[in-house]
């Protein structure tokens, strides 16, 4: 019993941890992408007061952050749940917390993998954050669908 | 002790200009504008010294990606002189007071062209040595979005659609349970309402009221 909830929260924090260095490691990434794009249309370096020449990437940054708001936010009501649910009740909420989680990542690698080609050069597109998101997204799919089924008891 | 003060503060006075502080000059550092509006370019300085009738300022452009720096405006001994043989032929204007130590300039009609960088250099006599402050322009097509806006703006909606799902979901238990605690009242008179609000059962966020005949499917529903 204690292991099977050790082994859960083990995959949902696995899942958080790849979901927060994906979206650390890959901040800078943005900016090397833009300063680069602006560097080979203009000739100077890009100004001061930093515009973002491509709606895209800051579409991807934002659905990465919201994964990892989501998956915090199931890891907290998972403890709330597990305390205050009724024997027998299942952990919908943190399921569908944590599988929306996975959706966003999912849209971000897929928003990603679209509308990088167009822009960049071969180097830049599949750096280890991209994969280490393509992995954390059926890891939190997996994590959502077991506190869906989970079942509460004692 | 007091004329003693007095003249030291006056040697003080005296000394610092004779080693003719450097002169500050004041720019801004960017400046955005859009293709066909016109843009102001401050300059301004600060020197020790009281400002002189020969106080002069020169501005020079520097286009993106080029070497070659031209003179483009110059004011000296109260008369502006502006371009009129270069890029901003007929575009410039002196909007500076120099009396108040202003060098402004004024350009009509930006093109994308004008990207560049203007130098302001001022000199107030016999206050010269100073470092001219450089402020770039970068002229746009049409208003750029800024970095994170779009980000932020995308996180703060979902964010927002949660909580507001949060209160709906709390607002309709809330609702449905007091629609459900009033139809009690009015089916069972006299006993309910006192008892119930007395034991601080008006809230009726969690309230299970017993079953009355025909409402059981109701409460079953909500529970």
């Amino acid at each position: 019993m204690l292991l099977l909830l050790l082994g859960i929260i083990f995959l949902h924090l696995a899942a958080l941890v790849l979901l927060f260095v994906s979206t650390i490691v890959s901040s800078n990434i943005y900016y090397t992408l833009t300063h680069h794009h602006y560097r080979s249309v203009t000739d100077s370096p890009p100004p001061l007061f930093f515009f973002s020449l491509a709606e895209w990437i800051q579409a991807v940054q934002a659905v990465m952050i919201l994964s990892i708001i989501f998956s915090c936010l199931s890891l907290f009501l998972f403890f709330c749940q597990l305390f205050t649910l009724q024997k027998g009740g299942r952990f919908f909420l943190t399921g569908t917390f944590q599988i929306l989680a996975s959706l966003f990542v999912m849209s971000g690698a897929i928003i990603y993998t679209v509308m990088s080609p167009e822009w960049v050069l071969g180097t830049y597109s599949f750096g280890y954050s991209y994969i280490l998101a393509w992995v954390a997204f059926p890891l939190a799919l997996i994590s959502g669908l077991i506190y869906v089924i989970l079942r509460k008891r004692e | 002790m007091l004329t003693f003060l007095a003249l030291t503060s006056v040697a003080l006075l005296g000394i610092v200009p004779e080693q003719s502080q450097a002169i500050v000059i004041y720019t801004g550092w960017e400046r955005h504008a859009l293709v066909g509006s016109d843009v102001r370019l401050s300059c301004s300085f600060f020197s020790w010294r009281w400002t002189s009738e020969d106080v002069s300022f020169s501005w020079t452009y520097r286009p993106d990606g080029s070497r070659d720096t031209i003179s483009i405006f110059h004011y000296t001994r109260g008369v502006p002189y502006l371009d009129n043989k270069g890029p901003f032929k007929d575009r410039l204007e002196f909007v500076g007071n120099p009396g108040r130590r202003d060098g402004s300039i004024l350009i009509k009609n930006l093109d994308l062209s004008d990207n560049g960088t203007f130098t302001c250099d001022a000199k107030n006599p016999p206050d010269i040595v100073g470092r001219p402050s450089s402020v770039r322009l970068l002229v746009f097509e049409n208003v750029p979005i800024q970095a994170g806006v779009i980000t932020g703006a995308i996180i703060g909606v979902v964010l927002g659609l949660l909580v507001l799902i949060v209160v709906i979901y709390y607002l309709m238990r809330f609702l449905v349970a007091r629609r459900v605690f009033s139809l009690s009242v009015r089916s069972v008179s006299g006993l309910w309402p006192a008892a119930l609000c007395q034991s601080g059962f008006c809230q009726g966020l969690e309230l299970k009221p017993e079953p009355i005949p025909g409402m059981d499917t109701c409460v079953a529903k909500l529970a």
